[in-house]
């Protein structure tokens, strides 16, 4: 593992699993009464969030409190930012307090590269700009792979704002080194320029490409998109491209449905499929816990099992850091 | 008393060695000059004579943003780069858009004697696109304005272009265009491309620059007007300057160092890291296929000359997240190492060539008499001495621009200038200020 994790194109394969595992083991320990684990006593994590995210924040912040860390919430209202504080200074502010892990969610592409100019401790990216979440698609390659068994071979497809969606840059990169299938399905206006140089296949034609998926992801569109003429109306865009009862009956049995959220219910997916057995939208939250305190762990913690390696009772096996 | 100078054994334009005497501003002989009594001897044994480089865009940022450079610093970062002209753009505040400000720009060039500073004119007033400024007063002025541009902003307007094209025809100006439609290029960061997509930053479409270039192309023609295009970036620009000097049209352009060299993948890998807003400009960094075009329509003339959009930012806009960076790249000091390395060490130009796109030809769409003539007896003695043989890491705590934000620091780039001489009075002898 790197020291930082700022785009889901930094982790090799054997990285990639390497979290995914760690976070399956992990899972366990939320499946206990007592889910907090001692491995991050005394370190220190920040949530430093330039953007409103609350859902994201939360499940960083539970993450790192499992493990034990203190956490430190830095939102930029109320704080020295909405001052005209620099970035910078943010940064060597946060350095100055001995922060081990920064999680930063910024609206400017590539603030977590600058900021991990800035800082010693490590930088997990929450989501900058229209870049990368490289820890939403771990927590969508791991739901996957409890769901379906494998990510090796499966067919996924990616479908809406690709232009705009940090969270299909993420997935495009982390299910491409994981093996799996990508097709990115959108009108023309929300794909990017070049696009044909990812490593992925694109579709505009939804109808065409759901048969053949075992997975659809459908990413939030937002409305104001339309008013930069990027689609003609919010119904013209949901008849084309949203996930409605009649196309959920075009996948085949054992598919599943993802949603990053927040959801537009009755724009780019229908209550009825949102809330489906088949929906995996709500595991996705829960997931996340999972996945972020794994990232957190090997990145804070070393490179040992997270929960140990033989399969005993998990309550008495060792933990990292040998501090149980 | 006469003041003379003997520059001994300067290969003029590369050529064999000769030595140049210097009387009283004017070049006096040209020759095997050697016994010759002079005031003062300069040696120049392998080293390239130019006449003093004359740059047709450079932001000097006074009024206003004398934090990122001033009249003074960035006339002598000028005469280090071998320049004897620049250029000064409008975009100040206040906006050169009168001839009160254009006169003081002027001034304050004529006060430190650096290097001649031109002022350029502000197209319309305030550089808001709504109404032109008084372009006959600027004219008319002490600072004897012809060019002018709203660069930074697109003259987008049609009719407003084309009322700009036809009213300087009257005094002999021009108009600097800098090429963008605004509205293709919203919010835009960086080329739109491969890297652009991956970086999830909003592209700048290399149509932006050419649908704006083609139609000034047809508006100059159709008023019978001249027309310069601001640092061309894009291959399909090229081909769309190519075809409008192909049908007789006056139509010059320029092209910056930066776009010689470096690419948008500068923002995702440099030694420097992703995202690095030192290589943020505008234009921005195109593609190496873009940059080949480029080298190749500069030295077939289709560009007419390098203009370097030297522009100075404090160090605070430029150590910021991309999106909240100012654009914009230092250039005068680096200028002509990056031709050598761009054009001349890969053959496509030779030091004629050089001294041609790099001091005649601005000089020429500039209307600058006394600047880009040939180094031969009775013109001004505006002459550049470089060294070409050497090459060195660029520092960027060494250079007399007050600002720091050049994309070349720690990159070994070839050549330096020696001398400059302004109507042979030496600003920089030994590499240094005089």
């Amino acid at each position: 593992m790197k020291r930082h994790l700022i785009s889901a194109g930094d982790l090799s394969r054997d990285d990639a699993l390497l979290i995914l595992d760690t976070a399956e083991e992990l899972a366990r320990v939320s499946e206990r009464s007592i889910k907090k684990l001692p491995t991050l006593r005394g370190r220190t994590v920040v949530n430093l969030f330039f953007e409103d995210s609350t859902r994201t924040r939360i499940s960083f912040e539970a993450a790192a409190k499992r493990l034990s860390a203190d956490v430190i919430n830095f939102s930029a209202k109320g704080s020295s930012v909405s001052k005209g504080e620099s970035l910078k200074d943010t940064a060597l502010t946060l350095e100055a307090m001995g922060a081990d892990a920064v999680v930063i969610r910024h609206a400017a592409s590539g603030a977590p590269h600058r900021l991990a100019t800035w800082v010693r401790g490590s930088v997990v990216n929450a989501g900058d700009g229209t870049h990368e979440h490289p820890t939403q698609a771990l927590l969508d390659a791991f739901s996957m792979r409890r769901r379906l068994g494998r990510l090796e071979g499966l067919k996924v497809a990616i479908v809406g704002d690709v232009l705009h969606s940090r969270v299909a840059r993420s997935n495009v990169l982390l299910l491409g080194t994981l093996g799996a299938e990508v097709t990115l399905v959108a009108p023309p206006t929300l794909l990017p320029v070049a696009v044909e140089t990812w490593p992925c296949q694109v579709s505009y034609d939804l109808d065409a490409v759901l048969p053949k998926s075992d997975v659809v992801m459908m990413l939030r569109v937002q409305l104001e998109r339309m008013n930069a003429a990027y689609f003609p109306s919010a119904r013209e865009y949901s008849r084309r491209y949203g996930l409605d009862r009649a196309r959920f009956g075009r996948l085949h049995d054992d598919a599943i449905v993802m949603h990053p959220g927040p959801m537009n219910r009755g724009m780019e997916i229908s209550a009825e499929v949102a809330d489906s057995p088949r929906s995996t939208i709500t595991e996705q939250v829960a997931n996340g816990v999972t996945v972020r305190m794994a990232v957190l762990y090997l990145l804070l913690g070393g490179s040992e099992p997270a929960i140990g390696t033989s399969a005993a009772d998990p309550a008495v096996q060792t933990v990292p850091g040998g501090e149980l | 008393m006469s003041t003379t100078i003997l520059i001994t054994g300067a290969r003029i334009l590369g050529g064999g060695p000769r030595d140049i005497l210097v009387r009283d501003g004017v070049v006096a002989e040209v020759g095997d000059l050697a016994g010759t009594a002079a005031g003062q001897t300069v040696e120049a044994g392998g080293l390239i004579a130019l006449p003093g480089l004359v740059d047709l865009h450079t932001h000097l940022r006074e009024p206003g943003r004398e934090d990122a450079e001033t009249v003074e610093t960035g006339t002598q970062a000028a005469a280090r780069g071998g320049y004897t002209a620049v250029h000064a753009m409008a975009n100040t505040s206040p906006v050169a858009d009168t001839a009160g400000v254009v006169e003081q720009v002027w001034r304050l060039g004529q006060e430190y004697g650096h290097c001649d500073v031109q002022p350029v004119g502000a197209v319309t007033s305030g550089l808001e696109g709504r109404q032109l400024a008084e372009l006959g007063a600027m004219a008319d002025s002490a600072a004897r304005v012809r060019v002018f541009s709203d660069d930074g902003r697109c003259v987008s307007d049609a009719v407003l272009m084309r009322r700009a094209l036809e009213y300087v025809k009257a005094f002999d100006g021009v108009v600097a265009q800098h090429a963008q439609e605004p509205r293709l290029t919203e919010g835009a960061q960086l080329n739109e491309g491969e890297v652009s997509a991956r970086l999830g930053l909003t592209g700048w479409p290399a149509v932006a620059e050419e649908a704006i270039i083609a139609r000034d192309c047809l508006l100059a023609a159709h008023v019978g007007s001249r027309l310069h295009v601001c640092h061309v970036s894009t291959a399909g620009s090229v081909e769309i300057i190519r075809w409008a000097k192909s049908k007789g049209w006056d139509v010059t352009a320029e092209v910056t160092p930066h776009h010689l060299l470096l690419t948008d993948s500068c923002a995702e890998r440099s030694p420097l890291g992703p995202y690095n807003p030192i290589y943020k400009v505008n234009p921005p960094l195109r593609t190496a296929e873009d940059v080949r075009a480029l080298r190749e329509a500069l030295a077939d003339g289709t560009i007419d000359c390098v203009a370097t959009d030297h522009a100075p930012h404090p160090v605070e806009d430029k150590e910021t997240e991309w999106a909240a960076a100012a654009m914009g790249m230092i250039g005068l000091e680096t200028a002509l190492s990056v031709v050598q390395e761009a054009m001349v060490d890969t053959g496509l130009l030779d030091w004629a060539g050089v001294a041609d796109r790099m001091s005649a030809r601005p000089a020429t769409i500039g209307r600058l008499p006394g600047h880009g003539r040939p180094i031969e007896p009775g013109a001004p003695a505006n002459i550049t001495l470089y060294d070409p043989s050497v090459r060195l890491p660029v520092d960027p705590s060494s250079m007399a621009s007050r600002s720091r934000n050049t994309p070349y620091e720690g990159m070994a780039l070839p050549g330096r200038v020696v001398a400059t001489f302004l109507r042979g009075r030496p600003t920089v002898l030994e590499g240094k200020l005089v």
